[in-house]
């Protein structure tokens, strides 16, 4: 019989419209509507806590009682899949994206992105980060078909707005102006123990995109001049290496 | 499986349930903490700050590992990939103890992210034992089992809580780890004397208690209704019923649970510290015993 009781409790848990479960009930005798709600009230909590754990800027974005209404859409619909709560929420930022009463911010679904990378990049495994003098190691012939390893903890996002300013105003208090209504992208890397959130000159956006997603060297290079004639290969490259975009070989 | 902890018990002092945002007072205060204790599932993710701030702690303090997402009371195989991150916790850390709880949380729509209770029956009583025999081959060591909070009864319940955690023990081996705050929530709740459940309750297999503060509400019969809440320091009530507990236990390693609304250090130490004096009075009113008998 114990099989069928769980059934039935998780159903009605995660359903507020279905009655009590059978079974259940009180040391007066007979279910009491107030007590099964503590549960149902925990595990609508306990996942929306963890949705505002991990969006915080979100969550400033649109207000607590706005984002509070948000998150009970998503979770009711999307339980986590494993018991790691700090993976929780991977596709959030995906239904942000598609929640209408959110449209107006049309930036809000990529801060999102910018948030879950952070968090996956805490997580991420350790490694060491490729320094500026493992290049110098690296044959010129050989440099166009070279392939950089990504750090675990690495990301590059591209977002059609200021997305990487606008994370990076909310990590202060007063938030603070963000200047140009323009496309960014944000590389999100922990070298060491520290996560941070570049914001990339626009001309290596191509460039930094190509080499994370695993392109050559000569493949990346092409794909940033053809985007920004004045890109600078050993600008941009030092540059992401520097910020620890790569694993050391 | 009975496997010896005498080399891997906590000591007879109160800990604290470790929280990032004091690491660094941690490290920096070298407090005088008896032991810390971690969710297991925070810390499993492949690398980054948990890690290095978990090795730096361990290296400082007796580590406590205790699960809330093994699902042990569910009527479902147990998650091998779960009890294998467990593993590499238990691997990387060499905790002195490992707990989980009379409890289930996952179904068929994924991980409800509570501990919810289950009908205490000669089934349940099976699975719960076989799922704790086979957490302890996993894990290659004894475990604690938690006494829960619970805010309904089943019907179909045929076994005595006490007796339902006595048998697992029994059958597996395991240890219990008595939390006084839930003793007090369920006995509220459901109309009964804590300080008979203390009285009842099988104080040799213990091995560690947990305290913690209760919110309060009334439920639809106008009845008082405690809910295990973690968010306040440890009530009044609940500290008297831990000196009860004392007395039959002895000193043993007590665990302050303080997880929502999570004051700063110096605060939660003020609650160790309480719970350290209780445990030396004991220890001293034994001693004092002792002595007299001599």
């Amino acid at each position: 019989m114990g099989a069928a009781t769980l059934d039935l409790f998780a159903a009605a848990l995660i359903d507020a419209e279905m009655p009590l479960p059978a079974g259940i009930t009180t040391a007066r005798g007979g279910a009491d509507a107030a007590r099964f709600a503590v549960y149902r009230n925990n595990v609508h909590v306990g996942l929306t806590n963890a949705l505002s754990q991990r969006f915080p800027v979100t969550e400033r974005l649109v207000g607590v009682e706005f984002f509070r209404g948000m998150a009970r859409v998503y979770v009711q619909d999307r339980k986590p899949a494993s018991p790691l709560m700090f993976e929780y929420g991977e596709d959030f930022p995906d239904f942000v994206a598609g929640f209408g009463p959110a449209k107006g911010l049309a930036y809000l679904a990529d801060v999102a992105r910018i948030e879950a990378a952070w968090s996956r990049a805490y997580h991420a495994a350790d490694a060491a980060a490729l320094e500026v003098a493992d290049l110098a190691v690296l044959a010129p012939e050989r440099l166009a078909e070279t392939r950089l390893r990504r750090h675990p903890a690495a990301a590059v996002l591209t977002s059609e707005h200021p997305a990487g300013s606008i994370w990076a105003a909310h990590q202060t208090e007063p938030v603070a102006t963000v200047a140009a209504r323009r496309p960014e992208t944000v590389l999100v890397a922990r070298p060491d123990a520290t996560v941070n959130v570049h914001v990339l000159p626009e001309t290596d956006a191509a460039f930094a995109a190509a080499l994370i997603a695993g392109a050559t060297l000569g493949e990346a290079a092409e794909a940033a001049l053809a985007d920004s004639p004045d890109f600078d290969f050993g600008a941009a490259l030092v540059g992401l290496v520097t910020l620890g975009a790569f694993a050391a070989t | 499986m009975t496997t010896s902890n005498k080399t891997q018990a906590l000591p007879p002092r109160a800990g604290l349930g470790l929280k990032p945002q004091h690491y660094e007072a941690i490290l920096s205060g070298e407090p005088d903490v008896g032991f810390f204790e971690i969710h297991a599932e925070n810390y499993m993710g492949a690398g980054g700050p948990p890690h290095r701030y978990l090795e730096a702690i361990a290296a400082r303090h007796p580590l406590s590992l205790h699960g809330v997402g093994l699902s042990i009371g569910a009527d479902r195989p147990l998650d091998k990939a779960h009890l294998a991150r467990l593993r590499r916790l238990v691997d990387l850390y060499r905790p002195a103890s490992f707990s989980e709880h009379l409890a289930w949380s996952t179904h068929d729509t994924g991980f409800l992210n509570d501990l919810l209770p289950l009908p205490y029956t000669p089934e349940t009583l099976a699975r719960v034992a076989a799922h704790v025999d086979e957490t302890q081959q996993a894990l290659g060591r004894r475990m604690l089992l938690e006494n829960p909070s619970t805010y309904v009864l089943f019907a179909e319940s045929t076994i005595d809580e006490i007796d339902f955690l006595d048998a697992v023990a029994d059958r597996t081996g395991c240890g219990l780890l008595l939390d006084v705050n839930n003793v007090m929530v369920s006995a509220v709740n459901h109309r009964l004397d804590p300080f008979a459940y203390v009285d009842r309750f099988p104080v040799a297999r213990v091995g560690e208690i947990h305290l913690a503060g209760y919110d309060e509400t009334t439920d639809e019969a106008g009845d008082r209704l405690l809910i295990d809440a973690h968010g306040t320091p440890v009530k009044t009530d609940v500290i008297e019923l831990y000196r009860h507990a004392l007395s039959r236990t002895g000193p043993v390693a007590t665990l302050i649970e303080w997880d929502n609304d999570v004051p700063d250090f110096p605060t939660l130490k003020a609650e160790a510290d309480r719970a350290d004096g209780l445990i030396a009075a004991e220890a001293a009113r034994r001693g004092a015993a002792r002595a007299r008998a001599a």
